[in-house]
């Protein structure tokens, strides 16, 4: 029987996992992610999640420890945030490399020094070449759903990849809501047990994995990830689709678009601020303005048509960023620039910076920001990127 | 269970291998001393082929070692640590097989 | 202690592999192997053992191996041990973590030292070549005093880190110090080791022909020399009991001298600023020493 419980991002983290049926969980804890190792160790040490729990003494081994796993065909689950996820950065290639669909929670928090706990989207940011599939989740429902979208999408013989869903410090991770949750048996519909059809660890069919591969050979096994991600691609909508029937719920494929139809200043930006976006759009709605939010769910496979296809009937874009690449622009603004570059409709992006180490950024703020979108309709340009906020 | 298929090399989705002698190419070209046994005087000790690194060297029905000569890499090991003596070394160069001249790598036009 | 003609014939390793010519690791690799059988499974992290497999889309290994990133080796192997018992197979099939003595007393030790602590079911062989070989001959913390490596052109001055009584500290059931020139102990050791549950690190000294400047059919006399001369200590710790291996056994017991130091330091070409230097080669003679003081201590004679 489907259960509505309260609880915190991390937990509803925590509780896909349960759903999920992992066989092997290395975590090692980092604020603000503790609360999703807590509770694993909780449901493992009690009984109701039959599985191995290693408690690894870093990040970095936490992510071998998965690959470990995983490479003897096993489903495999972990978690991090901000420094953790940094530490294992060469790992997160090497997942994404050796193919193994390691499914991972990442709390976005800032990265230091100084010392930051609080939201910001540099972390996952930095993680994009990673060749690990990426979602941002708005709210702690979406958070419990996207998990075991993951499992499903990243085990699929023709995606094997691994697979992140970023939430946001704090806002989700430390912030309760009511969400529904399932037991195991009711999914596995959904979610079958993984079959690695690729490569494995078997005493009975020797293979290695790793071993040197000269210039000769690399570049196809690069290009394999890259088809890798398209099949991903191709799989997100059906995926979401079968969830929608069977669970009733869908929070909006690629991009969750909020009144954009008929809208001419959108404005984009992902986690909770592009469910907060929602309420500036509505305020400016109420005054006869043209406004519209949208939010990208999947960062990795980058959704190009999708943002093409959003700029069709719009005047302009503002693209709020958690995260900035420092001499150049936010994640979000260059990568959707890029996008409408290889489009027809060459519409301004007008980027603002806002929200780093967790400053809050409110619907007030995205009202500005429309309506700063507006004038760049006007003129037909953006300008240079804003800083929003910033106290110089 | 779902069976592994086994892809062309360019196909492959990650970095699979399996295993096969050769891994190296024909490691009997890095030979500059072949080592060559003297059947009468080895007394079937089985030592050479407790130390060669390449598992080069196969016993056979009279218990005298073979040396694969395709792979053996010429260090001489079991040579060194024969008891019996029973192991000599010569030039590649003056075998009794030479090994094949490679063509000369062609040079552009000047 | 096995025979000749009692090893199996079975191979592990496939001929045309990587290895240089002479190679003492190769040799430590297939002994252990042999002993350990065909349901292993490999965990290699960056080390000579990475290229001696050979070239995509081979591999000269002739069992499951899992290539890792350079500090993972008691990670990624914990990883697979948690994974082999959710399936049951923990008792039938055995991970081992095969590294470099880069992996493991340097890079890798953070990872190994969790594994133990966590009671990992798993053996672990550090392959000592005193340096980083596949790189080219750079210090690690196992290198000898006074030997030339490529970022220690003037002789280390620092003396090696104790890793097999470190790992003996971590209180785990099996720890054994060996030497690849011995397969014959190799091979018991590995037999042995397979039978035990927990943690079990084992720590071979292979030598290396490219990078200690000896030709390459020296390689298993100069791993005797080191244990004839004292150099290196061949010792097991199983549970409580510390005991002396085969060689140094004999050496501890005072029924066989220790060979002179030189014997094994002048036919390398790594100690031959160590050589030129009698203050230094006096201070090696010192450390050698005391590792036997210690060494007796904990065996207990």
């Amino acid at each position: 029987m489907p259960k509505t419980i309260s609880v915190t991002g991390n937990l509803a983290a925590a509780y896909a996992a349960k759903t999920a049926n992992p066989a092997v969980i290395a975590a090692y804890p980092i604020t603000p992610q503790t609360e999703i190792v807590e509770k694993m160790a909780d449901f493992v040490e009690s009984g109701e999640l039959k599985a191995e729990y290693v408690r690894v003494e870093s990040e970095h081994s936490a992510m071998a420890a998965c690959i470990g796993a995983s490479a003897l065909g096993l489903r495999t689950f972990t978690a991090t945030s901000s420094h953790g996820l940094a530490l294992m950065h060469e790992m997160l290639h090497w997942a994404g490399r050796a193919r193994l669909p390691v499914v991972m929670p990442v709390v976005n928090r800032a990265l230091g020094p100084p010392w930051n706990i609080w939201v910001d989207h540099t972390d996952s940011m930095a993680t994009r070449d990673t060749g690990w599939i990426q979602f941002y989740a708005a709210n702690n429902q979406e958070v419990y759903d996207t998990v075991l979208e993951l499992f499903r999408l990243c085990e699929d013989p023709e995606v094997v990849l691994p697979g992140m869903v970023c939430l946001d410090a704090f806002i989700l991770s430390h912030t309760s809501t009511a969400i529904v949750v399932y037991d195991h048996d009711e999914i596995s519909g959904f979610l079958p047990a993984y079959q690695p059809g690729h490569w494995k660890l078997d005493p009975d069919d020797p293979m290695a994995n790793g071993n040197i591969a000269g210039p000769e050979y690399y570049y196809e096994l690069s290009y394999a990830i890259h088809e890798g991600f398209e099949a991903a691609r191709k799989l997100i909508p059906i995926i979401e689709q079968d969830f929608y029937k069977r669970f009733g719920r869908r929070h909006g494929g690629f991009i969750n678009a909020y009144r954009c139809n008929d809208a001419e200043v959108i404005l984009l930006a992902m986690g909770t601020m592009g469910e907060e976006a929602q309420l500036a759009v509505e305020h400016l709605r109420d005054q006869g303005v043209a406004a519209g939010s949208a939010r990208l769910r999947v960062f990795r496979p980058f959704p190009v048509k999708e943002v093409q296809a959003l700029a069709a009937k719009a005047k302009a874009f503002v693209v709020v960023d958690r995260s900035l690449s420092y001499g150049h622009a936010g994640a979000a603004a260059t990568e959707i620039r890029s996008a409408l570059y290889r489009g027809t409709h060459h519409i301004p992006v007008l980027g603002f910076v806002a929200g780093l180490g967790g400053r809050d950024v409110r619907y007030t703020d995205m009202i500005t920001m429309i309506q700063a979108g507006f004038k760049a309709a006007d003129k037909g340009e953006a300008g240079a990127d804003q800083f929003y906020g910033l106290k110089r | 269970m779902t069976p592994m298929q086994r892809k062309p090399p360019e196909k492959r989705q990650t970095c699979i291998t399996y295993p096969a002698p050769g891994s190296m190419g024909h490691t009997g070209d890095w030979r500059i001393f072949r080592p060559v046994v003297d059947r009468t005087k080895c007394t079937g000790c089985q030592m050479c082929w407790m130390y060669c690194p390449d598992a080069a060297i196969t016993i056979d029905d009279e218990g005298k070692p073979v040396i694969n000569l395709e792979y053996c890499k010429g260090c001489m090991i079991c040579a060194e640590n024969c008891p019996a003596k029973a192991i000599n070394q010569i030039r590649e160069t003056e075998a009794a097989q030479p090994p094949q001249p490679k063509p000369a790598a062609k040079r552009r036009k000047e | 202690m096995v025979t000749i003609k009692e090893m199996p014939r079975e191979e592990y390793i496939e001929c045309g592999h990587a290895a240089c010519a002479g190679c003492g690791a190769t040799i430590g690799i297939r002994h252990a192997l042999k002993a350990l059988g065909k349901d292993t499974i490999l965990v290699v992290p960056a080390c000579c053992t990475s290229v001696i497999q050979g070239l995509y889309p081979l591999n000269a290994l002739h069992l499951p191996v899992l290539n890792v990133a350079f500090m993972t080796a008691g990670a990624s192997a914990s990883g697979v041990a948690a994974g082999l018992r959710y399936l049951g197979k923990d008792k039938e099939i055995t991970v081992m973590a095969w590294a470099g003595d880069g992996g493991t007393y340097d890079i890798g030790i953070q990872a190994l030292s969790g594994a133990a602590e966590r009671k990992t079911n798993f053996i672990y062989t550090c392959y000592n070549n005193q340096a980083y070989g596949n790189t080219g001959l750079q210090r690690s913390g196992a290198t000898p005093f006074g030997a030339y490596t490529t970022t220690t052109p003037t002789g280390k001055r620092e003396f090696p880190k104790p890793m097999g009584r470190i790992m003996a500290e971590h209180d785990i059931p099996y720890v054994a110090v060996i030497c690849a020139s011995y397969p014959r102990l190799v091979f018991d050791t590995y037999r042995k080791a397979r039978d035990i549950v927990g943690t079990r690190y084992i720590e071979m000294l292979t030598p290396c022909p490219t990078g200690w400047r000896f030709p390459g059919s020296k390689s298993i006399e100069m791993g005797r020399l080191a244990v004839e001369t004292g150099a290196w200590i061949m010792w097991e710790k199983q549970g409580e009991d510390w005991r002396f291996l085969d060689r140094s056994k004999l050496i501890a017991e005072g029924k066989v001298a220790r060979r002179p130091l030189m014997d094994y330091l002048k036919p390398q070409g790594q100690f031959y600023t160590l050589l030129r230097d009698p203050a230094m080669i006096e201070q090696f003679e010192r450390w050698v020493d005391r590792e036997w003081d210690v060494m007796k201590r904990r065996v207990g004679c």
